[in-house]
């Protein structure tokens, strides 16, 4: 295992723990890890990003989401929608562990946006056909990684552990292009609950359905799959019984506070849309 | 070029690119019909800019228009490049898949709505980092599931062109409209140079940008269907054309395709931007 693998494996780990396979398929790069394992009484189908040290595009090396990782997602996403067209959709677990998009020339010459817009395709299709999509946030869910690979899902579920960071921006990276240092950005975070970069300040936003609390992001024990299953579950139950779309993310309590201004302008949208 | 007359149209056409949100809206529309909603009087301000020290603009730089495109309901969302660099905000953010989710409502209701994007933004604006991506999230999810009622149809004029999470969203739509002063990409080019060094990328390199992400390399390369030239009427007429005319599948959704075209390019040493023009040469 290479320093990146270890710092960046939780997905893998993730994948590893609740499904007991690795996940190498024929079908897909050795970045995008999918299998299959029961969830309660039926069987679901979890996906993982996984670092490849000696990927073939070289900015896409240490598990972020580039060109083949968007594609190979895109593809597993739709094999299963298409696997389940007579049998009745299967819930889709993404968990998620991204550090970014791939940044390089190389992959905005090749159409990294549309690679990424082929997944968001395929996953907001997947919940429009029915298939519960679940996104565990398990590690890093950055940016373009998070667009790609979890933010379509029905509900999100997060571990309360400091792996697990969201942002629009790598700090390290924010830090560069704000011209701010590390602890000047988490100050700021502490102060504007959008800039933060811990799970617990996202869970304010009121876009999270459940923050899993006590448990080891880096090395789950038996117990704690246990209660991380049982959440899903629940999860799955609920989305399938909810609207297709997202908007959970504006009517939960928290979004109330949270995301104050998502609601209010909706509001004035609707009651402005038809001429008076 | 090749007459007196034509080169004095051309001076005389009336530039997209040179309008504001609003005079870009008003350009899509049937003359007359435009009526913006959640307006600067309503005052819908960024919550989150006065606290950064930043001033907050009373339309947080994106307008919704409604209105009629050939006689036809219509909702226009034009984004205001010159404020924040067009950066998708929290308000921003939620006027944009707020529109979209009205026209998906309205077209379930079998009452359709032709939804245009003027797309003209940066990505994420980092002072509202996470409430950006979520809200550009809810814009992707509003695409797919609108254009499976009506063609949704994007123009990327310039100067800004369209980046970050807001060229997936280009990528999303129906139909692509751009210019050769447009520019679409996930990455800017000076994240790129800042993440990955100038030899990687060099941001002030302008021939080499467009060389990669330009309006005419996108459309030469199946990334856009339209180029125009930087003319109001032009661009108007082409999104009328794209609700005319039937959708094939979205690109999007060609993943077959796009994974077959990129198994053949070497990952290490890919092609010249102009060699890739051949390779992928559009199908006429």
């Amino acid at each position: 295992m290479g320093a990146a693998h270890t710092l960046h494996g939780i997905g893998l780990r993730w994948l590893e723990a609740l499904t007991g396979s690795a996940g190498l398929l024929d079908s897909a790069p050795r970045t995008v890890r999918v299998a299959d394992a029961p969830l309660g009484a039926e069987v679901a189908r979890f996906i993982a990003i996984v670092p490849d040290p000696d990927n073939r595009f070289p900015r896409a090396r240490a598990g972020e989401v580039g060109l083949d990782e968007a594609l190979g997602l895109a593809r597993q996403v739709r094999r299963t929608i298409a696997e389940d067209a007579q049998r009745g959709p299967r819930p889709i677990i993404a968990l998620v562990d991204v550090t970014s998009q791939a940044y390089g020339r190389r992959e905005e010459l090749l159409g990294i946006h549309l690679a990424g817009a082929a997944a968001v395709d395929a996953y907001a299709s997947a919940r429009l056909a029915g298939h519960p999509l679940i996104a565990l946030l398990v590690g890093k869910a950055i940016s373009g990684g998070f667009l790609t690979h979890g933010y379509q899902a029905n509900r999100i579920l997060a571990l309360d552990s400091p792996e697990v960071l969201i942002h629009a921006m790598s700090q390290q990276s924010a830090a560069r292009v704000t011209r701010r240092t590390v602890e000047e950005l988490e100050q700021l975070g502490a102060q504007v609950a959008p800039m933060a970069y811990d799970v617990r300040s996202y869970a304010k936003l009121g876009l999270l359905h459940r923050l899993i609390g006590g448990v080891n992001a880096a090395a789950p024990a038996p117990g704690d799959l246990e209660r991380v299953r049982a959440e899903l579950i629940a999860a799955v139950v609920e989305a399938r019984a909810a609207p297709r779309d997202l908007s959970s993310r504006l009517t939960s309590a928290a979004a109330l506070a949270g995301r104050a201004a998502s609601i209010a302008v909706r509001r004035r949208l609707a009651e402005q849309w038809d001429a008076p | 070029m090749s007459t007196a007359g034509e080169r004095q149209r051309f001076l005389a056409r009336p530039s997209f690119i040179e309008l504001d949100a609003r005079e870009r809206a008003c350009a899509i529309l049937d003359p007359g019909t435009f009526r913006e909603l959640a307006g600067p009087f309503d005052r819908l301000k960024s919550p989150w800019l006065p606290l950064q020290g930043v001033v907050a603009q009373a339309d947080d730089g994106v307008v919704i228009a409604r209105g009629s495109i050939e006689g036809r309901s219509a909702v226009v969302a034009s984004i205001e490049g010159a404020y924040q660099g067009g950066s998708i905000g929290e308000v921003s953010g939620a006027k944009l898949a707020g529109a979209l989710e009205l026209a998906l409502r309205d077209c379930q209701l079998g009452r359709p709505v032709r939804p245009v994007l003027l797309l003209e933004t940066g990505g994420v604006r980092l002072q509202e980092a996470n409430l950006g991506l979520a809200a550009i999230a809810e814009v992707h999810a509003a695409i797919v599931a609108l254009r499976r009622h009506v063609p949704v149809v994007a123009v990327v004029a310039g100067l800004v062109g369209c980046f970050g999470g807001m060229s997936l969203a280009a990528a999303l739509c129906s139909r692509l409209i751009v210019t050769r002063a447009a520019r679409l990409g996930m990455n800017g080019p000076e994240v790129i140079e800042q993440e990955a060094g100038l030899a990687e990328l060099d941001a002030g390199d302008r021939a080499l940008i467009w060389s990669l992400m330009g309006g005419e390399q996108r459309v030469a390369t199946g990334f856009a269907d339209v180029l125009v030239e930087d003319d109001a009427e032009a661009i108007a007429a082409e999104v009328r054309r794209a609700f005319a005319s039937p959708a094939g599948p979205p690109r999007s959704e060609q993943v077959e395709t796009l994974i077959a075209r990129l198994a053949g390019i070497d990952g290490e040493h890919p092609p010249e931007p102009a060699a890739l023009r051949t390779l992928w040469a559009r199908e006429a």
